[in-house]
């Protein structure tokens, strides 16, 4: 697991674009509305999602998303996708796609519905997360009726993810410069992950008594409150009345049959 | 193990974000009945520690792959199952967004096969074993046996989620034993880790373990003979995982049988009638255009030669000018992306 990666996409939340200056809700909302779309595919779809790039494309280009991290990002989530997904071709063989000479299997076509679609859910995922921040997000759904321990719980898990992180990597380097290259046995983890548990409670003693001054009652108050505007509104109706006409209307296949009728 | 959003259909995605929702809400009203806010940091920290935690890889002895250890267990027994069912939500949550494992749709299912069984059914068994007074033994019998049925438990429901959403081809059988096997032996390093962290931090810091497990006195005089207890479970919870692997790989057929029966239907990705039926009614019900193309019932039971095809007929026509509108679409896609990165100007600075 790279933090390095996850510490760029968290510091990329800060910057200022017309894509972070829409309403945390409205991004939420959006992106769910647009996973929900995609799979709703049945699974040999591969045409019909292709036009819903769109939405995480300009998402990232507008909201300056370093492509490179965004691509590698859905590399890495790839492998489980890739791990069930390959049985497919395997195990479905009836052709089913023709080109000319050219037949495709109902296997392969449904596992290249599923990278694409593995595609566009993570990298739609990845997106939201580099444009709104965690504690944005938190507040979101907290206002989208989470339940108040959950917002608290995200927001706490933020403050001091990147913190326990750091320290995790400063304990592994400190094997690795001592015992060498390669992977610890499991015993030194043991004792790794045991010291590291320590360091945390003592931690969260500390913290506890810092919120203890500041009079915490059980809820983590946002400096102020969202505002939804016009503009959160259009965007939102642009992503639903977007994603269901490109369900219902074959956009695809009619573009393909003005050039090829 | 993970779940991913490409793989789900959107009734299952949905009825595990219900069912993992319920859960956080009656997880979250427990906790604050406890009223315990001296909680809400720990939870918080915790969380943060089972990430930093999971990068802390160590070699799995006897194979040549590295792993790490998921803390569901861990958490459930230093802060009890609501509050680890919240932490382990919250992880899944900051994993889906920073690392891009499973997706957003996918997290009730993820929450659910990753969260429910460590923290509920784990703390179960904990109960169950270690009693009200914990001996040393009770305790790691319990820890060891907790990860292992949760895992275990945790695999098969990647297994119903993936079947039902029926975008795979894998048969019930074969998927079955491969997911269980796989996770056997990561359930067992799991609960072993565990165990060692539990009673390391109680060689340092009793209070922590002890205020959430009731740790008594008889914890204490078990300290010498945890060993070979450890050592006897390993060897009847491999025996028993063996039999049960060489029986699920053996006779797959066995088992989609057992399963037939209790759903009743005899292969679970092609079902008709009970639960994916009644979606596909539902669906077919709210479909826009019910007689377009892509909404032919998917589902649709695998007879050669008789009724209606198992997927859409595609005509050579049809595929081809779907391939070509998807080659134009992505065409405008790549020249709309350059265009907007020629406008949208100079990248904003951090604040």
């Amino acid at each position: 697991m790279s933090h390095h990666d996850a510490n760029r996409l968290d510091r990329h939340a800060y910057i200022d674009s017309v894509i972070h200056r829409l309403d945390p809700r409205a991004k939420v909302v959006a992106t769910f509305v647009f996973i929900m779309t995609v799979v709703s595919y049945p699974k040999y779809a591969v045409a019909p999602l292709i036009p819903f790039v769109f939405f995480p494309m300009i998402m990232a280009i507008m909201g300056f998303v370093p492509m490179g991290l965004l691509l590698r990002r859905l590399l890495i989530a790839s492998p489980f996708i890739v791990f069930i997904g390959i049985f497919n071709p395997l195990l479905d063989r009836m052709p089913m796609f023709h080109i000319g000479g050219l037949a495709l299997s109902g296997g392969w076509m449904s596992f290249i519905s599923i990278l694409l679609r593995g595609f566009l859910c993570v990298g739609s995922a990845i997106v939201l997360i580099a444009t709104t921040s965690m504690p944005k997000i938190a507040e979101a759904l907290g206002e989208l009726r989470a339940p108040r321990a959950l917002v608290v719980q995200l927001m706490l898990l933020y403050r001091y993810l990147f913190i326990l992180l750091e320290e995790a990597s400063r304990m592994s380097r400190a094997r690795a410069l001592r015992a060498g290259a390669g992977k610890a046995r499991i015993g030194v983890a043991t004792g790794m992950i045991s010291t590291l548990l320590l360091r945390t409670v003592d931690r969260s003693d500390s913290v506890w008594q810092a919120m203890q001054a500041r009079g915490f009652d059980g809820q983590l108050r946002a400096p102020r409150r969202m505002k939804w505007k016009m503009k959160d509104t259009m965007f939102l109706l642009i992503v639903i009345a977007g994603s269901l006409a490109l369900r219902i209307f074959p956009v695809t296949r009619l573009i393909g049959e003005r050039f090829f009728p | 193990m993970h779940m991913a959003d490409a793989l789900l259909s959107p009734e299952v995605g949905i009825g595990f974000l219900v069912a993992s929702g319920a859960c956080l809400g009656y997880s979250a009203k427990k906790l604050r009945d406890e009223g315990d806010e001296r909680k809400a940091p720990l939870m918080g920290v915790l969380g943060a520690f089972v990430f930093a935690a999971q990068m802390i890889n160590f070699t799995i002895p006897g194979t040549g792959s590295s792993g790490h250890i998921t803390g569901g267990m861990l958490l459930t027994m230093i802060v009890g199952p609501y509050a680890a069912f919240l932490t382990i939500a919250s992880v899944l949550i900051a994993q889906a967004l920073f690392f891009a494992d499973g997706g957003l749709l996918a997290l009730g299912c993820n929450i659910w096969n990753m969260g429910f069984y460590p923290c509920f059914v784990g703390w179960l068994i904990y109960k169950a074993i270690a009693g009200r007074n914990p001996s040393k033994r009770r305790l790691s019998v319990a820890a060891v046996i907790g990860p292992v049925v949760a895992l275990e438990m945790g695999a098969f429901s990647v297994v119903i989620e993936t079947l039902l959403s029926g975008k795979s081809e894998l048969p019930f059988g074969k998927f079955f034993a491969l997911m269980l096997g796989i996770h056997f032996p990561i359930g067992l390093i799991e609960g072993l880790v565990t165990v060692a962290v539990i009673n390391f931090v109680y060689g340092i810091r009793p209070e922590v373990i002890k205020v959430n497990l009731g740790l008594g006195d008889a914890y204490e005089r078990g300290k010498r003979s945890y060993r070979p207890v450890i050592i006897t479970m390993l060897i009847a919870a491999l025996t028993v995982g063996g039999v049960v692997a060489w029986f699920a790989s053996a006779h797959p057929d066995g088992l989609e049988w057992a399963v037939g029966r209790m759903t009743g239907s005899n292969e679970l990705a092609a079902p008709h009638g009970g639960v994916v039926d009644k979606f596909g009614e539902i669906q077919k019900k709210t479909a826009i255009l019910p007689d377009y193309g892509f909404k032919e019932p998917e589902n649709a039971p695998k007879k050669e030669g008789e009724g209606e095809p198992h997927w859409p007929q595609v005509s050579g026509g049809t595929s081809l000018s779907g391939a070509i509108g998807s080659f134009i679409v992505l065409a405008i896609s790549g020249l709309i992306g350059f265009a907007l990165i020629k406008i949208r100007g100079k990248k904003p600075h951090e604040h």
